[in-house]
């Protein structure tokens, strides 16, 4: 049994929260200069400079990239043999998020659904735990703007619409949300399991390393093959028109019902931020 | 690509029928900020008969909702937010003398069709970029519903504040056109 203290549960995530503001993956630079090279359109060209100078901005001003600095989305990875002393463990998250959101200067965009009044400390955490074997706690902090979650869904297809038709559905999705979600987007699909574990992994695809192919073969294929459709939809960099509407498709796949076939597409924006830390 | 149209606030009606969907264009002057709630109000001000706490006629609104401003900093981060939220709103706001709009994202067609009768322009500014834009703001103050906090109206000074002509006041639409001409 190793014991974790709540407070260094807090300042890990008060960190995370205000790094996947301040400091754009490497992974999404490389790709936004590779982009800046490969896009064919003009105006798609600038925006790709503009994401470049805006992440060098952010990063050397300690600033966050996106005003949206999103919820809080945070996935805990917790070790079957720690435990947890010196206080409550969904308390010690809301507190680093409190934490975080004052002290990076991030905006508060968490509000009361009906009146619309700002909880003004952007909590509470959105907090999915996951136990799993060994003595650490892994912890990711994923801010999620709203503008790129809104263009998001569930569907519950029928099996006969088979994989053709799953495909067909994102493809369409996507095109759907246009300009909306601050292409060039990251598309997480999520394939089986029930209604809300489909939007789970649907999300937690979005935490791979950016272009990181499944491991499966028959899933790394269709990656690939919606990547280029999803760049033939010619939507481009913010929507103005050009050949890189995705910078990556990530598809995660468990079994599902026997009567059933769920997907769930999140889009990510550009920034795609996420940060992780174990503890 | 052309060089960019530089523009000073408040926008005439000679300013907007010259602009064409793709114009890059540098904003000079003041602007306004107003998102969701912000526009709310304003609307339901507009449909009691009460007075605006802005005169909006010439006026650009460029929909943000900044992140609080370090110190020194004039405001924190300030990219767009997505248009379509605003798109019950806004052919109310055209009538009455508004005459731009900044955003990301498409605009229904309701508010493309005001922006022809009305004479204004959706401009997009680059979704995201909210640190870069905000270099471009050299001063914030709010003017209205304080109590909105990030979605309250504030009156932003701004220099050369990069955004690109969307929809035109002759119907065209770059969103529709850039997509044609890239897709495969």
């Amino acid at each position: 049994m190793r014991e974790i203290n709540a407070k260094q549960i807090t300042g890990v995530v008060k960190k995370l929260c205000v790094d996947a503001n301040f400091y754009l993956g490497e992974d999404v630079l490389q790709a936004f200069e590779r982009g800046e090279k490969m896009e064919e359109s003009p105006v798609g060209k600038e925006v790709f400079a503009q994401l470049i100078e805006n992440a060098r901005i952010a990063r050397e001003e300690q600033v966050a990239m996106c005003q949206d600095t999103g919820l809080a989305v945070v996935f805990v990875e917790l070790g079957q043999e720690v435990h947890i002393t010196g206080g409550d463990f969904n308390a010690a998250i809301n507190e680093g998020v409190r934490q975080g959101y004052q002290e990076g200067y991030l905006r508060k965009s968490s509000c009361h659904c009906f009146s619309r009044a700002n909880t003004k400390d952007n909590t509470p955490a959105i907090i999915h735990l996951q136990i799993v074997p060994g003595e650490k706690m892994k912890i990711t902090v994923a801010p999620k703007g709203g503008g790129s979650e809104n263009m998001s869904m569930v569907n519950m297809l029928s099996p006969s619409d088979g994989i053709e038709g799953l495909k067909k559905r994102v493809v369409e999705w996507v095109k759907q949300a246009g300009s909306n979600p601050c292409p060039p987007v990251v598309v997480g699909v999520g394939v089986g399991g029930t209604f809300e574990e489909c939007a789970l992994i649907a999300k937690k695809a979005l935490l791979r390393p950016l272009g990181q192919k499944n491991p499966d073969a028959q899933l790394a294929a269709m990656e690939e093959e919606l990547l280029t459709r999803i760049n033939n939809l010619g939507i481009g960099p913010q929507g103005l028109g050009g050949r890189i509407t995705a910078l990556a498709v990530h598809v995660e796949m468990i079994p599902c019902h026997i009567a059933s076939f769920p997907m769930a597409v999140n889009i990510n924006c550009h920034a795609h931020r996420h940060k992780e830390a174990v503890i | 690509m052309s060089a960019p149209i530089r523009l000073k606030t408040p926008l005439t009606e000679a300013d907007v029928v010259k602009l064409k969907a793709g114009d890059k264009v540098l904003l000079n002057g003041v602007i306004y900020t107003g998102r969701d709630a912000a526009h709310k109000r304003l609307f339901d001000l507009l449909q009691e008969g009460k007075p605006l706490p802005v005169d909006l006629k010439g006026q650009i609104i460029y929909y943000v909702g900044p992140a609080p401003a370090k110190p020194g900093q004039a405001i924190g981060s300030a990219g767009p937010t997505t248009s379509g939220r605003m798109d019950a709103f806004s052919p109310k706001l055209m009538e009455i003398g508004l005459k731009g709009m900044i955003g990301k994202g498409m605009r229904k067609k309701e508010v493309v069709e005001a922006m022809k009768k009305y004479k204004a322009i959706y401009f997009a500014a680059t979704g995201g970029a909210g640190a870069l834009l905000a270099k471009a703001i050299k001063k914030a103050e709010v003017v209205a519903y304080e109590d909105l906090g990030p979605e309250a109206i504030s009156r932003l000074a701004v220099d050369d504040f990069p955004v690109i002509v969307v929809n035109d006041v002759y119907g065209n639409d770059l969103y529709q056109q850039g997509m044609e001409k890239y897709a495969r």
